[in-house]
């Protein structure tokens, strides 16, 4: 019998080791994988190699991690967001190193982590500073930057819903990075709202096939959603709509 | 001396969006078009971060922060709509898949080259995303900016001092001003708005500009 299901948050992330690559998914917070990556911090692996399309909004989630100074490196294509103070500041005192990667290069090198290929050519950054020093090759009269995959150790994701093999099923554009890092880690975790029995995920539907997973750990349910139906009532950051607009303080810290 | 509001601008760049097309709006002032896109009219707007189908904001209490555009902001799904990994969606994007994107730009050369992604100012946090997937990968590039900076210096020049996004990806440049199309020769402006004319063009910005404006100026462009 296979059962990905584990019970706790730190179970999910147990093992992570020093200096490990991590890829976290989400675009800015939607699929951000924030009690994964709670439990990470509170896990205490250092030295840490992030990969994610952006370096933290806030002072939560892979903000709150890049806070506790647990990470060494992060591969990214959009750092600087108008609430990315905490990278920031660590940027300005050197104490992160950034690899930035055009979005859809970034993308492409996690799918091809995941699926076996050694190296492709790209046009996207062909004649551009984030090309320097790479081989370039031209094609049919087009010119093409050769990149190579990324691999990592761990992935963190979030998902909707899961079965117990680990089969996902996501929830509008909070899938973007999931389904590419889940195939692209020697141990990929979702967190999801739902746990469902096998069988109960439309075998059509399915986005992410179990045998990309390894760790399944259920959360509380998004704010948002009631037993899987959306009902609103939250600010963009998924904030009880009355605090945020008590406040007044979009983008603030909490 | 015309100059178009922005809104106005917009509404030049939908006009020449046709049905059917699937169309990205850049990050910034190019998301007006789509409050001037007819709702007669099937264009389906991509998202980068995952979706075809994209809608308007949706209203305050109906924010879900699952549904979000490239600019992180609350969107909604048209019926039709589609969601997908990042690995598709920039798929899209380089496959040629898209007819049109609109971007926004620091620079734009007269080949076509694009910067809009770093002033290359010396302390500043940088960030591509995705644009310069966007600049190579629709069918049709177009810019949507002022014509002249802060400062009064044209931002339609011979070679981009500020790091290039992408290498001749540029097909047409709308300004306040007027329309610009790149060609082999260099910058050709279709469409002059208001009373403005091709030697107040060359004048701002410093260029010979090819005068494409007329049936006969478009004859002896094609005569070349």
């Amino acid at each position: 019998m296979i059962d990905k299901v584990v019970s706790s948050v730190e179970e999910a992330v147990a093992g992570v080791p020093q200096g490990a690559t991590v890829m976290i998914g989400g675009f800015g917070r939607a699929g951000q994988p924030v009690e994964l990556i709670d439990a990470l911090i509170a896990q205490g692996a250092s030295d840490l190699t992030i990969v994610s399309n952006n370096a933290g909004n806030g002072d939560v989630g892979l903000a709150a991690l890049l806070s506790a100074r647990r990470v060494r490196k992060i591969v990214c294509s959009f750092p600087r967001q108008s609430d990315s103070w905490v990278f920031d500041r660590l940027y300005r005192e050197s104490a992160i190193e950034l690899e930035l990667v055009p979005q859809g290069n970034l993308a492409e090198r996690i799918r091809a982590g995941g699926t076996g290929i050694g190296a492709f050519f790209t046009p996207t950054g062909a004649g551009t500073l984030l090309a320097d020093g790479k081989e370039a090759r031209e094609i049919d009269g087009r010119l093409y930057v050769l990149e190579y995959p990324i691999q990592a150790d761990f992935a963190l994701i979030s998902a909707h819903k899961a079965d117990r093999w680990g089969n996902l099923v996501y929830r509008k554009t909070a899938r973007n990075f999931g389904p590419i890092m889940a195939a692209a880690a020697t141990t990929s975790v979702a967190q999801v709202d739902e746990v469902v029995p096998l069988g109960a995920i439309d075998s059509e539907g399915v986005v992410t096939p179990s045998i990309f997973m390894q760790r399944v750990v259920k959360v509380p349910e998004r704010q948002w959603l009631h037993d899987g139906k959306f009902v609103g009532r939250v600010d963009i950051e998924g904030q009880p709509r009355e605090r945020a607009t008590g406040t007044g303080a979009p983008g603030g810290s909490q | 001396m015309t100059k178009l509001s922005r809104d106005e601008v917009a509404q030049q760049i939908a006009e020449a969006i046709p049905d059917g097309a699937f169309v990205n709006l850049g990050i910034g002032a190019p998301t007006l078009v789509a409050n001037h896109l007819p709702e007669t009219l099937e264009i389906i707007l991509h998202t980068e971060n995952g979706m075809l189908g994209m809608g308007a904001a949706p209203e305050e209490d109906q924010v879900d922060p699952d549904l979000i555009n490239a600019g992180k902001q609350a969107v909604t799904e048209r019926d039709g709509a589609a969601y997908f990994h990042q690995a598709d969606s920039f798929g899209m994007m380089r496959g040629g898949h898209l007819d049109v994107c609109v971007l926004g730009a620091f620079q734009v050369s007269e080949n076509g080259d694009l910067a809009n992604w770093s002033t290359g100012a010396r302390g500043a946090i940088p960030a591509v995303g995705g644009a310069m997937d966007l600049a190579i990968g629709a069918k049709e590039v177009y810019v949507m900016t002022d014509l002249l900076t802060k400062n009064n210096e044209s931002k339609l020049v011979v070679a981009c001092s500020y790091p290039l996004t992408g290498v001749a990806c540029v097909s047409r440049v709308y300004t306040e001003y007027a329309v610009f199309d790149v060609t082999s020769e260099g910058f050709a402006v279709t469409k002059l708005f208001g009373d403005n004319t091709i030697e107040l063009l060359n004048s701002l910005t410093g260029l010979a500009l090819i005068d494409a404006t007329t049936p006969a100026g478009l004859d002896e462009r094609k005569g070349r």
